[in-house]
């Protein structure tokens, strides 16, 4: 499967991600209302909308964190259902940052990274270090690797998330508002962190308000609202000509 | 504790507090009567022979008690925080020991040989001939043993049972909090005599020790499952949520995530009751076995000397505790430095 994708990234390729009529219930409320949705590989997604339009319980249903009730969601080519046996072995593919950061607290920053790896991955104890070490160089805290998450500002924190779910070598990154949770000094140096990522070919999936770093790197925005897609277009067309009067009034909103 | 940044004066340093205070201990000291106590000896050249000293004996005896409590009071408001908190430590034990005296203790029978040694000593080499030294080499080490046993098993115990409560699965869950519900549910006491006497109803001939240290185990290990039960809600969901995204299956996630970030939480109720384990473990004392409580009974007993040893048996369980209560500290601490 995995040559498959390779072989055909740049011509129509099959998508690494596919939804078809995904919706979910929360008791009688409908947060995702027949989603569908297609990402080939090293597409940049950004997903947004205004709070509660079930942008992040969409991307919390793609690693299955959530559970969708009805429709198909396909990733890496593994259909994901309740009863699925494997559900770890996929989620060891799909890597997810969190807007409160989720570091596990009694670790340090280099423990946090070689975990994966080294209890789930099964990667002996040097090569997770090596591989986490470079990971930090590459979001740029290599010095933090002692420290423990909570002697870290919010943005060391976020980007130390980042290096963790990349030290599990994913073929998809998920991003759920990362940069929501931080004090405005710090959102830069996250957002160039996933900048990078999406320069070196990564397949992600960002919930954001940073338009900003929507024009830049995305292929495709998709504005969400009550539980729908309610526009998907590229960033050209969906800023300069949105074509919906939910997506020009939240744009209205957001851009000024 | 949050302590605020405004200091008010001490109240002790207040004159209206402090003439209060001496009023109302005079008057305490006044109604108790001690005129006919050691206290009252102390004053005879003042005010003669204490039992014919009427009012005025009864009145200096309170007064000068009052003189003494209150000056001590205001003489240890201006030392140091430690300072103050050693010497009320040391003044509590004193009278402590004052209490203890009262009871006109022949000290000496603690170290007396004991009978049930001396008969014995010669196949038992083991023995020692003071009856302390039976408490210690006998009943400190088995109550030191059924207790730590106990606090191994109810551990475990403890650990099973606060994830089956969690749980999902129906049977795990009402086998748990079946299990949580009776034992705690029923006095330690009749736990003890239902193993002990009970298993055997079922062909199960259980020796007393190992009886003790099930009831012990079971009714602790019922209590600490709460505890552990909480201490892992207490865990933010976002720490499951980040280790199963990382693709760790549950028993790894409360292995290595869960169960070390909810040790600072659990400790200082686990450390309470091991505590409370330790001092209940006397209640075993009734099956027979020769801890601590069962010792000093019968031991005392003999010569009806029996506050000698039970006061004996109170001094090293106090101790024991208080070895504990050290090492729940720096466990605390340790924890307190990583987090």
């Amino acid at each position: 499967m995995a040559n498959n994708i390779k072989a055909q990234t740049n011509s129509e390729a099959s998508p690494i991600i596919s939804l078809k009529g995904v919706s979910k219930w929360y008791d009688d409320f409908q947060a995702l209302k027949n989603i569908d949705l297609e990402v080939k590989l090293k597409e940049k997604i950004v997903i947004c909308g205004p709070s509660g339009s079930g942008k992040s319980t969409l991307i919390r249903c793609l690693n299955r964190l959530e559970a969708h009730q009805e429709g198909e969601i396909h990733i890496t080519g593994i259909e994901l259902h309740e009863r699925m046996k494997d559900i770890d072995t996929v989620r060891q593919d799909i890597g997810m940052v969190f807007q409160s950061f989720n570091l596990f607290p009694h670790l340090t920053v280099l423990e946090n990274c070689m975990a994966g790896p080294n209890w789930v991955r099964g990667i002996d104890e040097k090569e997770a270090k090596e591989r986490a070490m470079a990971l930090l160089k590459q979001v740029k805290i290599p010095e933090q690797a002692d420290k423990y998450p909570e002697q870290l500002s919010g943005g060391q924190q976020q980007r130390v998330a980042i290096a963790r779910s990349l030290c599990m070598q994913p073929k998809v990154m998920l991003f759920d508002e990362p940069t929501s949770a931080l004090d405005p000094e710090m959102v830069s140096e996250v957002l160039d962190t996933m900048v990078e990522l999406a320069k070196s070919g990564m397949t992600m999936i960002c919930v954001t308000h940073e338009m900003g770093f929507a024009k830049q790197v995305a292929d495709r925005i998709i504005f969400m609202d009550e539980g729908e897609i309610v526009e998907q277009n590229s960033p050209e067309e969906f800023f300069n000509n949105p074509q919906n009067d939910r997506t020009k009034a939240f744009l209205d909103q957001v851009l000024t | 504790m949050f302590v605020d940044t405004v200091v008010e004066d001490k109240a002790l340093h207040k004159p209206a507090f402090l003439i209060g205070l001496s009023v109302t201990v005079l008057a305490i000291f006044f109604a108790l009567n001690l005129t006919n106590t050691i206290f009252g000896e102390f004053l005879s050249p003042v005010i003669g022979n204490p039992e014919e000293s009427g009012f005025f004996g009864r009145l200096a005896v309170s007064f000068v008690l009052t003189i003494l409590f209150v000056g001590n009071l205001l003489l240890i408001s201006f030392a140091r925080l430690k300072i103050q908190i050693l010497i009320v430590w040391i003044e509590l034990f004193f009278l402590f020991l004052a209490f203890a005296y009262s009871f006109d203790l022949e000290i000496a029978y603690i170290f007396q040989n004991d009978f049930i040694c001396s008969t014995e000593s010669a196949r038992a080499k083991l023995c020692t001939p003071s009856k302390i030294g039976l408490m210690i080499s006998k009943g400190l080490f088995t109550t030191i043993y059924i207790s730590a046993v106990s606090i191994a098993i109810a551990t475990v115990i403890a650990i099973v049972g606060a994830v089956a409560k969690l749980s999902n699965n129906g049977f795990a869950y009402a086998i748990s909090s079946f299990y949580t519900s009776l034992f705690r549910g029923l006095p330690l006491l009749l736990q003890i005599y239902l193993i002990y006497m009970g298993l055997p109803q079922l062909g199960f001939m259980i020796d007393a020790i190992p009886s003790g240290i099930a009831a012990l185990s079971l009714c602790y290990g019922a209590y600490m499952t709460e505890i552990f039960r909480a201490g892992i809600q207490s865990i933010p969901k976002g720490q499951w949520e980040a280790s199963r995204a990382l693709g760790f299956k549950f028993g790894l996630i409360l292995r290595k995530i869960i169960l070390p970030q909810s040790i600072p939480i659990i400790v200082p109720p686990t450390g309470n009751q091991f505590i409370a384990m330790l001092k209940d473990s006397s209640l075993v004392s009734v099956l027979g076995i020769w801890e601590l409580m069962f010792l000093a009974k019968k031991l005392g007993a003999k010569d009806f000397n029996h506050l000698e040893m039970l006061l004996t048996a109170a001094m090293i369980y106090w101790l024991l505790t208080i070895i504990l209560e050290m090492i729940q500290a720096r466990i605390e601490s340790k924890y307190k430095q990583k987090t």
